[in-house]
C-alpha cells in the first residue's frame, strides 16, 4: 500500500523526516508518534502535496512525485482539525466533496447516502453541520474521506476531542472500514493504547525516524498492564497490601511502582496480564479476601512507554 | 461485500435490501470535471442557489433591482412617443448601478472564498484530484460569471425592449455588443479584486467591509479629485486620475474603445492613446489578482 525509501523532508530550521523507510501493507496500520514526530508531514508527502527533500515514496504503487493526482483519486484523507462549514447539511457537503473526487452527480448522491449511513448518521444528515456534536462531526469528516470508495484512507488523529464512548465507537468504525468495506487504513495517533485494539500493525516514528514497526500482537504482549483497585475491609485493614500478597502468591507479576501523582495512587496495583486467565485470578483472589473490587482496567499506554528502558529491553527480547 | 438482494425481483413481493457496504466501480471523472463542478457550485452559490433560503435574499433582491430598473427604462422608452433610442447607452448602465454591483460583490466574494479558509475546508479540496490552479481558476471564473450575470441581464432586457420599440436594429445591436464587452471586462476585474480582498480576510464581515470600502472609497476619492481638477481648470489630469479606481477604469476603457460617453466631469474621458494605458492597467490588475490568489493558496494546502 505504502512504501517509502529513505524519505527525508527538511525545512530550513527542522528536519521533519529523516531517511524514513517504511513498507506498509493492506489492513489497518497505526502510525504513532508524539506531536511533531513527522506524522502530518508524512501524510502530506504521501498525498503528493509536498515534495520530499530526498528519497522516494509510493502509494498504491504510484510514485508520489509524479502521480499525485492519480493517488489522490484513490485515497481518502481525514484531517486532524475542524474542516466542516457549519451552514450546510452533511448531505450537501459530502455530495460536493464526492464530486470534487470525480464522482458523477447521481453516483455522488447515492454514495453520500450510503456512506453517511455506514458511519452512523441518519436523519440528522439533513440538518446544518453547525448543530452537530463533536462525535457527529468526526463521522462527517470520516464520511467525506470514504465517499469516493478509496483503496486507502489516511486518518489524522480521528479520535481527537472525543469522549471515551465516542472514542470506542470511532475505533470500532475504523476497524469496520477495513473488515467490512475492504479499505486499507493508515491512522495516526499519539496514544499507543487505542491503536493496539484497532490496528493490525503499528509503526512508531519519533523525530522523523522509524523507531519500531511490528504487528500489534507483539506490542500488546509486552505492554498489557492491568490496574486493580480494591476497598479495605475489617478483616483486611489494608486491602491493597493483602491483595498484593495474594496475587504474588498466585504467581502473577506485579509492578513495584505505583502511579505517582494520580488520585488514589497508593491504592492501585499494577500487574502484567499474561492472558485471559489473569483476569480470573484477580477476580478470585479479591473474592476470597472478601474485598470490594473498585476497578480492574487495562491501562492505556502512552507512547512514551515504548521508550522506557524496561519496555525497550522487553521488546529487544521479543525481536 | 455482496450487493445481492434476496427475495426476488418481482414487484409486490417482499424485498430485503442488503445494507452492507457497496464498492464503487463507476467512472471517476477526474480533475477537469471536479473543476467544472466547483465552478458551477460557486456560481450557483453566488445567487444563493443550493444554499439556505436566507442566503438567497440579498443576491436575488440585487438582481431583481438591476433588472427592474432596466425594465422601467424600457417601459418609459416604449411609452414615450417619437423616441428613436433608449434614454441611456448600454455601456452607461453598469456605471450608474455601480453601488448595487459593489454590494453584490461585497456580499458574495467572501461567501465564495472566506468560508473555505475560515472553516479550513481547503485541505479537503487539495487532498482530491484538483490542484491549486483548478481551485483558483474555478473560484475566479465563478465570481466573474456571477457579476456578469448580474450586469448583463439588465442589458438583455434593455436590448429586448429596444427591439420591441422598433429602434434601429443595427444601432441597438452594436450598442448592446459594446455593453456586453464592457460588463465582461468589468466582471473579471471586479471578480478578481473581490476575491483577493476576501481571500485575505477569513472573517466574513471584514471581507464585506474591505470590498465595499475598496470600491466606494476609491471611486469617491477619484471623482472628488476629478471634480476639483475640473473646477480648477486642469482638465488634462482628469483622464489620468481615472486610473485609480476600478469603476473609473472601466468608464475610461469603454469611453476609449467601446463608444461610451464618459461619466468623468465634463465628459473628459481618455482617447485611444491613453485608453491603451487603461487597458494595460485593467489587464495588469486581473493578472495580479490571479497571481495573488495563487500565492495565497500556496500556504494553506494542508
Amino acid at each position: 500500500m505504502i512504501a517509502t525509501e529513505s524519505l527525508s523532508k527538511r525545512f530550513p530550521r527542522v528536519t521533519a523526516l529523516d531517511r524514513l523507510s517504511l513498507d506498509i501493507g493492506p489492513g489497518v496500520t497505526g502510525l504513532v508518534g508524539a506531536n511533531g514526530a513527522g506524522k502530518s508531514t508524512l501524510i502530506k508527502i504521501l498525498l503528493g502535496l509536498s515534495p520530499a527533500t530526498e528519497g522516494r515514496a509510493a502509494v498504491l504503487g504510484l510514485d508520489v512525485a509524479t502521480n499525485g493526482a492519480r493517488i489522490r483519486e484513490q485515497v481518502g484523507y481525514m484531517p486532524e482539525h475542524d474542516c466542516l462549514p457549519p451552514d450546510v447539511s452533511a448531505t450537501e457537503f459530502v455530495v460536493h466533496m464526492a464530486r470534487m473526487s470525480g464522482l458523477p452527480p447521481t453516483a455522488a448522491r447515492e454514495r453520500t447516502a450510503d456512506t453517511l449511513r455506514h458511519v452512523g448518521l441518519y436523519e440528522e444528515r439533513y440538518r446544518p453541520i453547525g448543530g452537530y456534536s463533536t462525535g457527529m462531526k468526526q463521522r462527517v469528516k470520516l464520511a467525506q474521506a470514504l465517499v469516493h470508495d478509496p483503496k486507502l484512507v489516511l486518518l489524522d488523529e480521528p479520535t481527537n476531542g472525543l469522549d471515551p464512548v465516542g472514542r470506542d465507537e470511532m475505533l470500532g468504525l475504523i476497524r469496520r472500514v477495513h473488515t467490512d468495506f475492504g479499505i486499507s487504513v493508515l491512522v495516526t495517533s499519539h496514544l499507543l493504547g487505542e491503536l493496539e485494539r484497532t490496528c493490525d500493525h503499528v509503526v512508531v516514528v519519533d523525530g522523523g525516524t522509524l523507531l519500531r514497526s511490528s504487528s500489534t500482537k507483539e506490542f500488546t504482549q509486552t505492554t498489557t498492564t492491568l490496574a486493580v483497585e480494591v476497598t479495605d475491609s475489617d478483616a483486611h485493614p489494608d486491602g491493597t497490601a493483602a491483595l498484593r500478597a495474594a496475587l504474588t502468591a498466585a504467581g502473577l507479576k506485579l509492578h513495584d511502582r505505583t502511579e505517582d501523582g494520580l488520585p488514589g495512587a497508593g491504592h492501585i496495583l499494577l500487574l502484567e496480564a499474561a492472558g485471559e486467565e489473569t483476569y480470573d485470578t484477580v477476580r478470585d483472589a479479591v473474592a476470597e479476601l472478601g474485598l470490594g473490587l473498585v476497578r480492574m482496567e487495562q491501562r492505556r499506554h502512552h507512547i512514551a512507554e515504548v521508550f522506557r528502558p524496561e519496555a525497550a529491553k522487553a521488546m529487544e527480547v521479543q525481536a | 461485500m455482496s450487493t445481492q438482494t434476496q427475495g426476488g425481483q418481482v414487484p409486490g413481493t417482499t424485498r430485503i435490501h442488503n445494507i452492507g457496504y457497496r464498492n464503487y466501480d463507476g467512472p471517476r471523472l477526474g480533475r477537469a470535471y471536479a473543476r467544472r463542478s466547483l465552478y458551477s457550485q460557486s456560481l450557483r452559490g453566488a445567487f444563493g442557489l443550493g444554499r439556505s433560503a436566507k442566503s438567497k435574499v440579498l443576491p436575488m433582491i440585487l438582481l431583481g433591482i438591476m433588472c427592474m430598473v432596466a425594465a422601467i427604462i424600457v417601459a418609459v422608452a416604449v411609452a414615450t412617443p417619437n423616441m428613436t433610442d433608449l434614454p441611456l447607452k448600454y455601456t452607461r448602465y453598469a456605471i450608474i448601478m455601480q453601488a448595487l454591483i459593489a454590494l453584490f460583490l461585497a456580499s458574495q466574494a467572501p461567501q465564495s472564498v472566506s468560508r473555505d479558509l475560515r472553516f479550513k475546508s481547503v485541505p479537503l479540496y487539495f487532498s482530491r484530484p484538483i490542484e491549486r490552479v483548478d481551485y483558483v481558476l474555478a473560484k475566479f471564473a465563478a465570481m466573474a460569471s456571477a457579476v456578469f450575470v448580474l450586469t448583463a441581464a439588465p442589458l438583455v432586457i434593455l436590448y429586448a425592449g429596444a427591439l420591441l420599440a422598433k429602434f434601429d436594429f443595427a444601432d441597438q445591436t452594436k450598442g448592446f455588443a459594446q455593453g456586453l464587452v464592457s460588463v465582461a471586462v468589468l466582471s473579471v476585474l471586479f471578480g478578481g479584486i473581490g476575491l483577493v480582498l476576501a481571500a485575505f480576510t477569513p472573517r466574513r464581515g471584514f471581507g464585506v467591509a474591505a470590498v465595499i470600502a475598496t470600491l466606494t472609497i476609491t471611486y469617491g476619492a477619484v471623482s472628488t479629485v476629478q471634480a476639483i481638477a475640473w473646477e480648477t481648470g486642469s482638465a488634462g489630469v482628469i483622464q489620468w486620475l481615472g486610473l485609480f479606481s476600478p469603476v473609473t477604469l472601466i468608464d475610461g476603457l469603454q469611453t476609449a474603445f467601446l463608444g461610451a460617453t464618459s461619466a468623468f466631469p465634463g465628459g473628459e474621458g481618455p482617447g485611444a492613446g491613453v485608453g491603451v494605458v487603461y487597458l494595460l492597467v485593467v489587464l495588469a490588475l486581473i493578472a495580479g489578482s490571479y497571481g495573488v490568489l495563487m500565492r495565497r493558496y500556496r500556504k494553506v494546502g494542508l
